[in-house]
């Protein structure tokens, strides 16, 4: 890099420094310093619970066909670093998504480490029966707030996606298997462009009113920004309480992380994400998918917020999982922190 | 100052944020030509830098800043200055700012026809020790000079402070620090401070923290942010900033530069992706994103790389 003064050569090792200043780092409940307690912002949530969905969300959207060992590998190293919840597949049609086609042997091919859990997308009531046939303890199923949306993903409208989730989550209910509910589209949708917050709030109402433990609102191609996520979950708000209340931002405009802040203002904790920012975006080519772990992490961190993760760790499974797929990391603190 | 055309029509209410009021209008400050560029490995021919900073002249930017008059033994890309900042055109109602790091820059500068200068300070001894070899008291005696002679010349200088939120020789820098530098260049004569993350590694409580402490000796609406999105916090420490108060905002086109302390790494916030947040949030700022994603695409076809802005690669057909 011709522009380089020499002085930076000399500078320590990059990333010892960060780690000695807690920037980056371990973050364990309890062993916060004086000086990081104090850049947390009052109003936040202590602790943010990370769902990390990088190998079903993530790997669904990549081109490259994974061998299902390295998908168990992956699954396997992420089960490491503290994540609490990891999403390993999803039980659908694999002519739909030939990607998810070993959905059985990865979920029974991994290992399930105390503490961890692991659901699986179930979009109808045979994909459940098969998650459950190959261990599933854990269930999603996923609506959308937008009715085109709706009919061109999943073949029926939102009233007749509703009638099929009810007779998975019942089913789920006798087992006792807690089932999570995702709306798509909360804040804009590829057809119909802007969505209401009215109607975000109405399906995801129903979803939760039929048995959901928790509602994950996605904003699907990532147009939103911090004032429409925050029209939205004021709405939403309204009929469900924010603990059973998860965001799931795409980072296809950016705004990923501004977004999720100004949810963890309104009292969100819960946050989707990937490793290494894994998926692109069907409906915009070129764009990048789902706002990545390590960045996340690293902006939780930072204001002090407890999530139990440990960023190197999962900057190793991101690491592995570029190569398997033969990708560069979408994650920024991927990308400063590993030599180019 | 604000060119009322182009403006992207997305919903346009004002929201007001758990945190305080967002600014109705905020002011961008457009580095791609100097900071963004000064950063890029490959250099640019003049013409190219011309027709860029013209470009982003036309999609609206209030403030462009054009080149830097630094030797150019330090900063090859930025030798040409002097042709740069005379083939421009000079749109009126748009400013044109140049860095000047000591006063022969500053004469030269003047030479060549600038009406705004730019000085650049730190709130890390062992930063400024290592970027301008000297020490942050003898950096304020050289400013001093420059700054008498661009009030007599009727110029106005715009002051920057680096490491706002971190030093990469440093570490934590403390927010009194930052308090001290900016106050400083502010009471010496600075019409503006833009207080720069220049490695990237600020979070936003971080930059709660530093902006509360500033805030309390310099007027908000002398203050600006200038994030750099190393590690992907640039535009959630923007909005911080933003439901702080602050209503000036650097950033650079196509999120040009990288990050000399950290190879591979990104560099400035993307002004394309910068517009998008402000215009979903309804803030005006006169900026017309099509014509921004044209110059972005411009200067990253002239650079042989891929824009650094999520909107680009979002809207541009590959």
């Amino acid at each position: 890099m011709g522009n380089v003064p020499s002085a930076v050569k000399h500078c320590l090792s990059y990333q010892q420094l960060l780690r000695e200043h807690l920037w980056i780092g371990d973050s364990v409940a309890g062993t916060l310093d004086p000086a990081q307690e104090s850049s947390q912002l009052s109003g936040l949530p202590e602790y943010v619970k990370i769902v990390e969905v990088g190998p079903r969300d993530g790997l669904q959207n990549e081109k490259v066909i994974v061998p299902t060992d390295i998908k168990i590998e992956f699954i396997n190293q992420l089960s490491q670093t503290g994540l609490s919840v990891i999403e390993v597949t999803s039980f659908v049609s694999s002519r739909w998504v030939p990607q998810m086609a070993d959905h059985s042997e990865v979920m029974r091919g991994i290992h399930q480490y105390p503490g961890v859990r692991y659901p699986v997308l179930t979009p109808n009531l045979q994909g459940f029966h098969r998650a459950v046939a190959a261990g599933a303890t854990e269930i999603s199923v996923f609506g959308a707030a937008s009715e085109s949306f709706s009919k061109k993903n999943i073949n029926c409208s939102i009233e007749e996606s509703m009638g099929k989730f009810e007779e998975v989550v019942k089913s789920a209910k006798h087992m006792n298997i807690p089932v999570r509910g995702y709306v798509s589209c909360a804040l804009g949708c590829p057809y119909e462009g802007s969505i209401t917050p009215q109607k975000v709030t109405e399906v995801s109402k129903r979803l939760y009113g039929m048995g959901c433990y928790e509602i994950s609102l996605g904003d699907t191609i990532g147009v939103g920004t911090p004032g429409s996520m925050k029209r939205m979950l004021e709405s939403v708000m309204k009929e469900i309480p924010s603990g059973a209340l998860a965001v799931h931002c795409h980072d296809t405009y950016g705004q990923a992380l501004a977004n999720i802040l100004m949810a963890l203002q309104m009292g969100i904790n819960v946050v989707d994400s990937a490793v290494s920012g894994l998926g692109g975006c069907p409906y915009a080519k070129g764009a990048s998918g789902n706002v990545a772990t390590e960045d996340l992490v690293y902006m939780l961190n930072g204001l002090g917020l407890n999530t139990g993760v440990n960023l190197y760790k999962v900057m190793e499974a991101g690491d592995f999982i570029c190569k398997a797929v033969n990708k560069t990391t979408n994650s920024k603190v991927a990308q400063a922190s590993f030599n180019a | 100052m604000f060119r009322p055309d182009g403006f992207l029509s997305l919903p346009c209410t004002v929201s007001t944020s758990s945190m305080g009021t967002l600014p109705k209008q905020v002011k961008i400050v457009e580095v791609g030509p100097r900071d963004g560029l000064q950063n890029e490995k490959n250099i640019v021919p003049t013409a190219v830098k011309i027709k860029l900073i013209d470009m982003l002249s036309e999609a609206g930017l209030p403030v462009i800043e054009a080149t830097s008059f630094v030797s150019p033994k330090w900063v090859p890309q930025m030798a040409d200055h002097t042709e740069v900042l005379k083939g421009i055109q000079k749109f009126p109602g748009i400013n044109y700012p140049v860095l000047t790091p000591n006063f022969k820059g500053f004469e030269a500068a003047v030479a060549a026809g600038a009406k705004e200068v730019a000085i650049f300070g730190a709130a890390s001894e062992l930063f400024t020790r290592k970027n301008v070899n000297c020490s942050i008291e003898e950096s304020f005696q050289r400013f001093d000079v420059i700054l008498k002679a661009a009030r007599a010349a009727g110029i106005a200088v715009r002051g920057y402070v680096s490491c706002v939120l971190g030093c990469p020789y440093e570490g934590k820098i403390s927010p009194a620090k930052v308090v001290e530098v900016t106050k400083k260049l502010y009471s010496m004569g600075c019409y503006e401070i833009s207080l720069g993350d220049t490695i990237g590694v600020g979070t936003p409580g971080v930059m709660k923290d530093m902006l509360s402490a500033v805030m309390h000796e310099v007027p908000l609406a002398a203050l600006a942010v200038h994030c750099h999105d190393t590690y992907g916090q640039a535009l959630a420490n923007t909005l911080m900033a933003l439901q702080m108060g602050v209503s000036v905002v650097d950033s650079s086109v196509a999120g040009l530069g990288g990050c000399p302390y950290a190879q591979g790494a990104s560099g400035n916030l993307a002004t394309e992706d910068l517009i998008y947040m402000l215009a979903g949030l309804g803030i005006h700022t006169g900026v017309n994103l099509q014509k921004l994603l044209e110059a972005g695409n411009f200067i990253c076809q002239a650079l042989n790389r891929k824009s650094s802005s999520k909107v680009a690669q979002a809207t541009c057909k590959l």
